[in-house]
This record gives C-alpha cells, structure tokens and sequence, in this order.
C-alpha cells in the first residue's frame, strides 16, 4: 500500500495517541468507588441469628461538638518530636497525660492539600488525577462527611482555605475562605481564622467547627521546615488549640455530650519545605483526638500508633452518629469508642465492616476469595449468636469474653479488607500499560525505519500492509495474544480496564499489534537486503556530517538521555539553555568560516548577487543580437568584486544577538528547583512598586510585536493586528497589571472581559483569513504562495493571541521569540541553506527553551492557571483548558507553526525554482530544436542535458563539480566555458558536448536565462 | 624527520602532564590547607602560571617552527607585547561567553574570570606560541584539512579537547548529590584539565597511528 508522508503520519500519530491512551488508563488507577450513588441505603440492621434484632438504626452519637483544626503542612515531628515538646508545650502536655488519643497518621501521595481534604472527609483515596485538579477544585460529589452531616441537619462552621469553600459549596452555615494563592503571606492567613474564634466558641448554634490554618504550610514553601519562623508558628497553634480546648471544656455540662477536638495535618514537608511525594517527612502528619469521654493517660507515654488518614472520616461519622462515607476505605480508631458499651462497641465495627465489605464486593471481582471478607462472613455470624445471646439476657463471663472475641475478630477483618482496597487504589493496572507501550513502541519503530524514506525527495511510503496481512505470522501472533488476552483476563485479581472492555475491540487491538509487528518485520528485512547493496555510498555519506549535524544528534540524544537523571528533568531547563547557547556557537562558527575562508563560497554568493544585473544585460544583448564577448567582460568584471557592506557583519553579529537574548530571557525567569528562589527580573517587574516601568516594557514589548510580525501581514490583517495589541494593553490596563496614561488613578479594576473578547474578536479574524487561505490553496487554485500565506496569517494570529494570554513581564519573552525567529531566518537558515532536517531540529530545541524561558518548568505548580480566565466572566472547562495549554506552550507552539510557515514558504521559492529550471530545460530543447529546424546544415548540439544539483549538497561543491569538468573537458570553448560558469549560478549547469557551431551557444544560454528571468 | 618529530612532541606533553600533576601536590608542602578542592582558587592560578610557563619554555627550547627569517629584537617585542593583547583578550572573549551560558554576572566574577584564564591557557597559549598573534594563520590551522605541521595537529587536538572538557564539565552543576566538587566553576575547570591532559596524551598517539596519512603541504 503507498502512502503519503502526511497519510502516512497522520495514521502514526493516531495509533500512537491510542497507545498513549490505554498506557495512561492503566498508569492513572480509578479510585475505588461505590456504584450506588442516588439512593443513600437504609443502615444495616444488627446481625442476630434466629430472632431479628431490634436495633435498626443508627447508634446515636458519642460526641456533642467536633472542633477540627487542620493546620496545613503540620509534620509528624512538629508535635510528637522535640520541636513539639519545646514550642507545643500544652499539645504535648495533652498528648502525655491528657484525655486524649495519638496516632500519627500517614497520608497517601499527591501530599497535595485538595486530594488530602478530600480523604480527609469522604475516607477515599484521590488518585493522582487530583493533583491536576487541585487547582481547579470542582464541588465534590462523593458521599462525604460534611454531606451527611448537613443531611441530619448538623450545622457545620468552616474558616480557612477556600479550597474547602470550593469543595462544600453549600453545606457550611458560616465561612470565611482564605485563598492560599500568596504564598509569601505567614500572618494573615492565619489571623483572619483565629479573629472569628472567640466569638463562634461563645455561641452555640454550632454542631461542626472546622478551621484550616495555611501558614505553616507557607513557612514551609518560602523557607523550610527548619525556618526561625516554624517555632512561632508552632507556639501560636498551640495557643490556639488551648483556648479552644479550654472553651470547649468549659461548657460541658454534666447531662450533655461529651465534646471531641481534633488536631490534625493535611500532609507532612519533605526537609526542604515542598510536598507532594511520598518521602517519610510528607506522608506522617499527626493526629490528636481530645474529648473528656477518653481515658486520662496513665503516666509512661508510648509512642504513637501509625494509622491512615482516612480512617479519620469513618471515625467522625461513628462519633457523629451519621453513616460512614460510602466510599471511605479506612477502619475506625477504635479506642475511640472504647467507652462505649460491648453491645455499641460491636454495632460501630459492624457498621464500619458492612460498608467496606460492600465496597469491596463492587471493586473486586474476586472478593469471596479475600481474606478480610471471610473473616467478616464468620464474624458476622458470630456476632449473630452473641446479640441471641444478649437479647436473651445472658449477662455471664461468658457472653463478655464472646465480645471480646467477636471484637478482636472484626479488628483484623477491617484491617485486611481496608488494605486490600488501598492496594486496589495504589497498584497499577500491568495489562493495559503495557497493552499500550507495545503499540507505542511499534509506532515508534515503524517511523524510526522510514525516516530514510521520509528525508528522500519522494516522500512516500511503500507500506506492505496486504502481503503482512496474509502471510501466516500475522494469523498466529493474532492467535497467540487473544489466548493471552483471555488467560490474562481471567486469571487477574483485580479490575483490569482492558479485560473489560468488548471482546470485538479487544480482537481489533490485538489485530493491530500483529499487522504492527508484521508490517515492521516485513521493512526490517526490506532494509537489510538494501543494506548490502549501497555498503559503500553509506560509509562515504558518514563522513560527509558537519559538526553541526553531529551537535544537533548527539545534543539530542544527550537531552533524552539526560531524562534518566531526575535532576535533570527537574532542572531540564539549563539542559535545554546550554544546547541552545552552543547551538549559537556553533552557528557562529559557521558563519566565520563561510566569511572568512569559503572564498569560493563568497565568490559564489556575489556571483548569484550580481546575477540580476547581468541576466538584464544579456537580455538586451539577445534582443540587440550582440555576440557574447563582450558579456563575457562584463561578467568578468563583475565576478571580481566581493561583497562588501554591513549585510556580512549582521550575519557575523546574529549569534551573538542571539546568545545576549539567551542571556536576558534566562534571568526573565529564574525555574527549576535549585534555582527558583534566585531572584528574577519577572518578579522584580510584578512587584507593585514597579508598575511604570512594566507599562512601559508592555508598551514597547507590543510595538516591537507589531513590528516583526506586520512585514508578513495583509493590510487588513495589518489593522486587525494593530487593534488587537492596543485591546492588549486596555486589557492589562483594565486588569490592573500597568497604568493608562491617561487614567492615572485606577479606581475600579474590573476582570477587562470587554477589552479580552475585542481582542479575541481580531484574533479569530485573523485566523479565519488565514484558515481561508489555506483552504483555498487546498482546493480552489494551486497556488503555493497563498497557502504560505495563510501561514503566516495564522502565525501572526497566533502570536496576538499570546500576546493578550501571556503575563505581562512575559510579554519580552515573546518579542525576543519573534526577533530571533526574523533574524535566525534573514541571517543564519537562508545564507547558510540549511536543509530542512536541521532547520525542523533546531526550531524543536528554541521552542524547548522558550517553553522555559517562559517561566515554566516540569513542575506542574509553574503552570499559569489565570491565562484560562481571560475575558470569561466564570469558569468554563473547555476554553479554559484550551486557553491554558496554549499559554503553557506558546513557546514551542509558535516556533512549530514558524517551522511550518517557513518551510513552506522556502519550498515554495525552492519548488519555484526547480519548476523554472524544468520548464527550462523543455524550453531551451524545443527552442533548441527549432533553431535546429530553421538553420539548416549542422547537427550541432547532440544534446543538451540540465545537471540540477541535489538539495543537499551545498553550493560550494557544485561549484568544485564544474570547475573540475572545466579543467578536464579542455576542448570546450570559452563560450561553454561561460555557459557553464553561468548556468551553475542557477545551481544546474547545462553541458553542451561538441560545440561545433559556436554561434549556437550563447542563444541555448540566453535562451536560459530569457526563460528565467521571464518568469 | 618525522618520527624524531612526534617523540619530541610525546616528551613535550608528557612533561606538561606531569607539571599538571605535580600542580595538585607540591604545592601543599608549601602553603597549609592546600587542597584542589577546597582552596580551588589558588590551584587555578598555580596551575595556569605553570603551563604558561612551560609552555613558553617548551617553545623556546623546542622550537618547532625554525622561523627562517631574521627578525629585530624590537619585533620581537612587539610581537610578545601583542601576544599579551591577545590573550588578555581571549580571556575576557572566553568569560563573556561563559557569562552568556548562564554563570553569575555579578557574583562570583573572580571564579568566573579565573576559569576564563585557564580556558585561556590550555587553548589560546599553545597557539600563540606556535602560530605567533597571527589570526589569519590561526583559522588556517582550525579549518579542515589546514594543518601543515604534526604540531598543528597537536594543537587542534588539545584545544578543541580542552574546550569539549570544559563543556562537559558543566553537566553534573544540576544534579543533585552535594558534592563539594559541584560548586561553580570547580567542575568545568577540572572538565577543562581533565579534557587538556586527555587532549597533550592523545595527541602523540594519534599523529603516531596517522602518521601515513598525514601529508601535510608545504604553504
């Protein structure tokens, strides 16, 4: 089957995208979820064999009040460890011999404080998925513990993190939200929680307090965990816990409830102050539980138990008395409800076990065979007898050492069946990743052998899909995989997203992976018979790579190397800077040795430069039928002069202007992680005392923009583009970010959506032309120059839209893209003829650089979330997703749609140029032969054949080519002489063998260029 | 002529190997606390003044190119004066170009600059001692095919080692281990000697194993 290069792409990426798509299916474990989700189940009544008990309900609540106080960032060590005993004096004092319950309680990555409040309060485990969405916290609809509390009517008060405010839209009766967003703030996120405390503890009107104090959690991003200013903070937590404690104390009233505070963390720091991994420092947060219905604490302190964050909200909900969390997998703390009597104490485990059991029974396919879930069943039972025996009003030794059996008996069954649902959350799912690598990998393989193919002129591809598909390998890999598939299947433990789906497509996959591997087997051999063959041009061609060539290979290849070390992706930043800077080196060199020592090279170029001159001259010579000497002299004359002029010194300058943006753009930005504390020219310019000087640079930096782009712009678009940067400016104007210098005094800062939908409105415009145009290169007329057009139309409609997405201290980063971009193409790319393999790797490495230039690093934190809401008034998925992709990656995007626009517009020059040279040669023949028709004696020219040079070898060598062919074919006249010296202008040199008639000659040449210059 | 040639060549570099070498003990018989590492600065100038001087030592006992015509002391003085230009100008050329590869502008410049000296001295020394402050006769010798001499050879070798020395070293700065070794410049000037002494060894031995291709023209 033959393809196209772009077919023959296009189904690359789309099978490759598919495999990425099962690999990522597997890689991201769903969380374990419960099915029913409408309709909340009645409680499961108490287990009784023979009679049926009475207790259907729900067991009433233990505790009267919960108090949470979720300190952010809070270490397990910050309260257990010497830092507790020297700054947390009273927790410590609660924690040794209070009415309290320790435990310290380990969290599962992301450490990320949004998956963490969510396993925090529904008892599920958050996958990584929620680190993504941590940002965009949507309102959680998993049955929770606020939930349930607002459905029996709790009144819960929350203060703190606007996270939550996010996650509970509706369920708090009073709030005061904190956005988290400025880091650098210690203080007054903080005070603004503790200002409401002494009121609300006065009141009464509350069943649920929870408060999330954020400033640890800064200390610990700005300075680390062992910062002067931890110890402070500590000591205020402390303060604070105790005046709730003592308030909560105080009215407790001999009738009432008891009431239950309970100091926790949401994650731990990692001993540089970051989080979100799974290091020993990030996952031990503590966990205190304090309520006067607990044992006072004998005197000898044991070290605290280790349990999992999420047995917090089964905990809650049995000391609430509401329903545990569907979705919870975590087992009860039961030394909280020790107090309780045996009969109570066995209910709550109950309850807990019955949950968990359900859930396992939908996430499991094989959950009879778990352990846990056995245990439960026989327990169960066992449960039964002893409430018979209860009922009945057995009250002996006997029935108390039942309990205490059936009891321990539910402990280890919660245990093994908690775990097994955790592991079902933290395991990968093996099949389908690597379901998806294979075909990944195939892809992969099938483009690295046709790469050759791709690079030659034809580009198509002789794809032997039919004669794969029907030979005999393919029917028994097909075999094989599908008796694989099905042994796989039904022998996996767990959830399996491939075994699951339909066998028709599973079939379809399998199929595709064969015909793959045959289609690759089929090429490789393909190859290898080739190989034998041209064994000699391969070795001559080795030698002939530059050291550019060699750069950008092994640079290349260094980086993807270089990805083994996770420094350096952390730090892939500087890899990407460095290649870049030597890649200007190199450049550089280049550029000095083509001016300096490729005389030949030089003489060339002026040659071709004088080349219009002299085409003019010939013509008149032809109209006026003058002979050639005399042309001869003058393009002698003219051949002897050099180039002078700046042209030559911009050239030798452009690497260097391009090295001193690197220089300036890397500190616009400092990213990474070693680094990105170091202080930065973006930062200094956003600071609020810098306004002036950022409006200005944003004034500038949109003129410059105008500048570069509006060379390669219609009229219209012309005026579109000069509108929409003005609507940039008014927008950032109206957002705040620089002054109006006519409204000095910005009172009211509005969200500027009038002023981003203006410019949105160019931009599309822009983009339309641009699209029009490449439409109707595509079907109407077949114009190359349209298409390039619309190209470049969409290029400069592109850039706009970055302009008015990007932050403003960016908006350089884009002028310096831009220029380099002007001057790499007038100075380096045109002058040097670099093919289009270097020119397409070396756009790769820019857009790299400026992806980080921008400021952004593999750090998901870097991504700049507010580019999503400009000119929408609220959050809506789909622009906004889109809007902040496209800000993340408008470095590499506008270097990829340059790459695009210039080699389409190259190929249009050069395709141009081999259509002339076609044409020329059909003309010079037909011309030559009607000459020959009309003059009668001579068989003159024999002849006449265009040698056009290939697209690889530069110009120089053609040169050598002829020079040697003069030196050698010395019977040639200086009339064939001149036509070859003249004809290698156009990089082709017409060979005229046995001139005899010489008066023939300068008519074939003047008939060349004639039919050149015509068109 | 030839063979005699390269030995000398292998004997020159084996000596500045040594001199290198002997650079990183002797002198802590002299100063206390002497170490590469820790007192890094001062290693850097030992060792550059060293090579400066045996490379001009080596020059001038060796003299491999007999320069046929008689030149005045004055030029000759001329000659060293703008040999001094020139490399004073190499370095500040080599840490303008370090400063655009992204090492501090303001701090640091004392490390900085020194690692631009001894850039300096491991390239732009051997060259004006051999070629002499000819810039035309050195972009001869750094072109294809433009050596005319084995001692040409020897020095693209050395340089273009040094140099890729230099470059390499650059590469564990990002990494994460804490090594003292780590702090800007001491691995790219150690990447720079490492490159200069694998540069001086190689060398010989490739002249020696090419010696049959190598014709050089007589320009």
């Amino acid at each position: 089957m033959r393809l196209g290069s772009g077919a023959f792409a296009a189904c690359c990426v789309v099978i490759e995208v598919l495999g990425v798509a099962v690999f990522l299916r597997g890689f991201f474990p769903v969380s374990v979820r419960s099915a029913f989700r409408v309709q909340p189940l009645p409680p499961a009544p108490e287990p009784a064999a023979g009679m049926s008990s009475n207790w259907t309900q729900l067991p009433p609540p233990r505790f009267r009040k919960v108090v949470i106080m979720l300190v952010d960032g809070l270490r397990g060590d910050f309260v257990f460890g010497s830092k507790g005993v020297q700054f947390m004096p009273y927790t410590t004092y609660l924690v040794e011999k209070g009415f309290s319950h320790s435990f310290i309680a380990e969290a599962k990555p992301p450490t990320v404080t949004l998956p963490r409040i969510k396993a925090l309060m529904t008892g599920s485990i958050p996958g990584f998925i929620d680190a993504v969405m941590n940002f965009n916290s949507p309102v959680l609809l998993e049955d929770n513990l606020i939930g349930q509390a607002k459905a029996a009517g709790k009144r819960v008060i929350f203060y703190g993190d606007d996270t939550w405010i996010k996650l509970f839209p509706k369920h708090f009766v009073e709030y005061d939200g904190t956005t988290s967003f400025f880091v650098s703030d210690f203080r007054e996120v903080d005070d603004n929680i503790t200002r409401h405390l002494d009121n609300v503890l006065k009141r009464e009107d509350w069943d649920m307090l929870i408060l999330h104090y954020l400033g640890l959690d800064h200390i610990g991003h700005i300075s680390g965990p062992h910062s002067p200013m931890v110890g402070p903070k500590l000591k205020e937590m402390d303060y604070i816990l105790k005046k709730i404690h003592i308030s909560l104390l105080s009215k407790e009233r001999e009738a009432s409830l008891p009431h239950l505070l309970v100091l926790c963390g949401d994650h731990g720091m990692s001993e540089t102050g970051g989080h979100g991994a799974s290091s020993v420092e990030e996952v031990s947060t503590p966990l205190i539980l304090i309520s006067s219905a607990f044992q006072r604490k004998s005197g000898n302190f044991q070290p605290p138990e280790h349990v999992q964050q999420t047995d917090l909200a089964a905990t809650l909900a049995v000391g609430l008395g509401l329903p545990i969390p569907k979705n919870s997998v975590g087992s009860l703390l039961f030394p909280v409800v020790e107090g309780a009597t045996m009969r109570e104490q066995l209910r709550f485990l109950h309850l807990n076990s019955v949950q968990l059991s359900r859930l396992l029974q939908e996430n499991v396919p094989m959950y009879e065979k778990d352990p846990g879930f056995q245990q439960f069943k026989v327990t169960e039972k066992l449960h039964g007898n002893w409430i018979k025996l209860y009922l009945e009003g057995n009250n002996s030794e006997v029935l108390l050492n039942l309990g205490r059996k059936v009891l321990k008996q539910y402990l280890n069954a919660l245990k093994t069946m908690s775990m097994s649902l955790s592991k079902q959350v933290g395991q990968y799912d093996m099949y389908s990743m690597m379901i998806g690598t294979v075909i990944v990998l195939e892809v992969l393989i099938l483009l690295l052998l046709s790469t050759p193919k791709a690079l030659c002129q034809k580009a198509e591809f002789e794809i032997p899909l039919w004669s794969s598909l029907f030979s005999l390998l393919f029917y028994l890999m097909v075999l094989v995989l599908s008796a694989v598939h099905v042994i796989v299947c039904t022998s996996a433990e767990r959830s399996c997203y491939f075994c699951s789906v339909s066998w028709l497509m599973a079939v379809g996959v399998m199929m595709l992976i064969s015909a793959l591997l045959c289609v690759i087997l089929c090429l490789l051999a393909n190859v290898f018979e080739n190989v034998k063959l041209p064994a000699k041009n391969s070795a001559a061609s080795g030698s002939s790579w530059s050291g550019l060539d060699l750069l950008i290979l092994f640079g290349t290849l260094g980086h993807v190397l270089s990805l083994g070390a996770s420094s350096f992706i952390e730090e892939e930043h500087q890899t990407w800077y460095f290649l870049v800077n030597t890649l200007c080196l190199a450049l550089g060199h280049e550029i000095c040795r083509n001016h300096f020592l490729g005389k030949d090279f030089d003489h060339n170029l002026a040659v071709e430069g004088d080349f219009q001159k002299d085409t003019k001259k010939v013509l008149q010579y032809r109209n006026d039928s003058v002979d050639v000497p005399e042309y001869d002299k003058v393009h002698k004359m003219s051949s002897l002069e050099l180039p002078e002029g700046c042209e030559k010194w911009l050239g030798l300058a452009t690497p260097w202007l391009i090295l001193i943006c690197c220089r300036l753009l890397r500190s616009f930005n400092q990213t990474g992680v070693q680094w990105a504390h170091r202080p930065d020219f973006g930062h200094w310019l956003t600071s609020s005392d810098h306004k002036a000087e950022l409006s200005v640079l944003a004034f500038l930096s949109l003129v410059m923009i105008f500048i570069l782009v509006q060379r390669r712009c219609s009229p219209v678009s012309k005026v579109a583009m000069a509108l929409g940067l003005l609507g940039v400016y008014c927008y950032r104007a109206a957002f705040g970010n620089v002054f109006l210098p006519w409204q000095r005094d910005n009172k009211d800062i509005s969200k500027g959506i009038i002023e981003a939908r203006f410019v949105y409105v160019f931009v599309l415009g822009i983009l339309f032309t641009g699209t029009k145009d490449l439409l109707k290169s595509q079907f109407v007329s077949a114009d190359v120059n349209i298409k390039s057009r619309g190209l470049w139309e969409i290029h400069s409609g592109l850039v706009l839209l970055a302009a008015l997405l990007l932050r403003p201290h960016n908006l350089p980063v884009l002028v310096f893209s831009l220029l380099i971009q002007a001057v790499m193409t007038k100075f380096i790319w045109k002058p040097l003829k670099h093919d289009a393999a270097q020119i397409t790797i070396m756009h790769y490495w820019f857009g790299q650089a400026f992806f980080y230039f921008q400021g952004n690093s593999n750090n998901i934190a870097t991504v700049d979330i507010s580019a999503g809401f400009v000119g929408l008034d609220h959050y809506i998925e789909v622009p906004a997703m889109f809007l902040t992709a496209f800000a993340t990656y408008v470095g590499p995007i506008l270097w990829a749609i340059h790459l695009l626009s210039f080699l389409s517009s190259e190929n249009n020059s050069r395709s141009f140029c081999g259509g002339e040279e076609l044409e020329t040669e059909e003309k010079t023949e037909n011309s030559v032969g009607e000459w020959l028709d009309k003059s009668l004696d001579v068989d003159v020219i024999e002849y006449c054949c265009v040698v056009r040079s290939n697209e690889g070898s530069s110009l120089g060598e053609t040169w050598e080519d002829t020079s040697e062919l003069m030196e050698s074919e010395q019977e040639f006249s200086n009339e064939s002489r001149l036509l070859l010296l003249c004809s290698d202008m156009f990089h082709s040199c017409v060979c005229v063998h046995h001139p005899g008639d010489i008066s023939t000659l300068p008519f074939v040449y003047m008939e060349c260029v004639f039919s050149k210059t015509a068109l | 002529m030839k063979d005699t040639d390269i030995k000398r060549l292998f004997y020159a570099h084996l000596f500045c190997v040594f001199s290198i070498i002997l650079t990183t003990f002797i002198p802590s018989l002299f100063l206390e606390e002497f170490s590469v590492l820790e007192t890094h600065l001062t290693w850097l100038c030992i060792c550059s003044i060293c090579v400066t001087i045996l490379n001009v030592a080596l020059y001038l006992l060796v003299k491999p190119n007999p320069s046929s015509k008689r030149s005045s002391i004055s030029h000759k003085i001329s000659r060293v004066l703008k040999s001094c230009v020139y490399f004073s100008i190499s370095c500040l050329l080599y840490h303008a170009i370090i400063v655009l590869y992204g090492a501090p502008l303001i701090e640091l410049m004392l490390e900085t600059f020194l690692f631009a000296v001894i850039l300096s001295t491991f390239t732009t020394l051997p060259c004006l001692c051999l070629l002499g402050p000819n810039i035309k006769a050195w972009l001869r010798v750094f072109t294809k095919n433009g050596a005319t001499s084995i001692w040409d050879n020897s020095l693209q070798i050395t340089t273009v080692s040094s140099v890729i020395g230099a470059w390499l070293g650059a590469f564990p700065i990002p990494l994460d281990w804490e090594r003292p070794w780590q702090v800007w410049p001491i691995s790219c000037t150690l990447g720079a000697t490492c490159g200069y002494v694998a540069g001086l060894l190689i060398s010989p031995v490739w002249i020696y194993r090419n010696r049959k291709q190598l014709t050089y023209k007589s320009r």
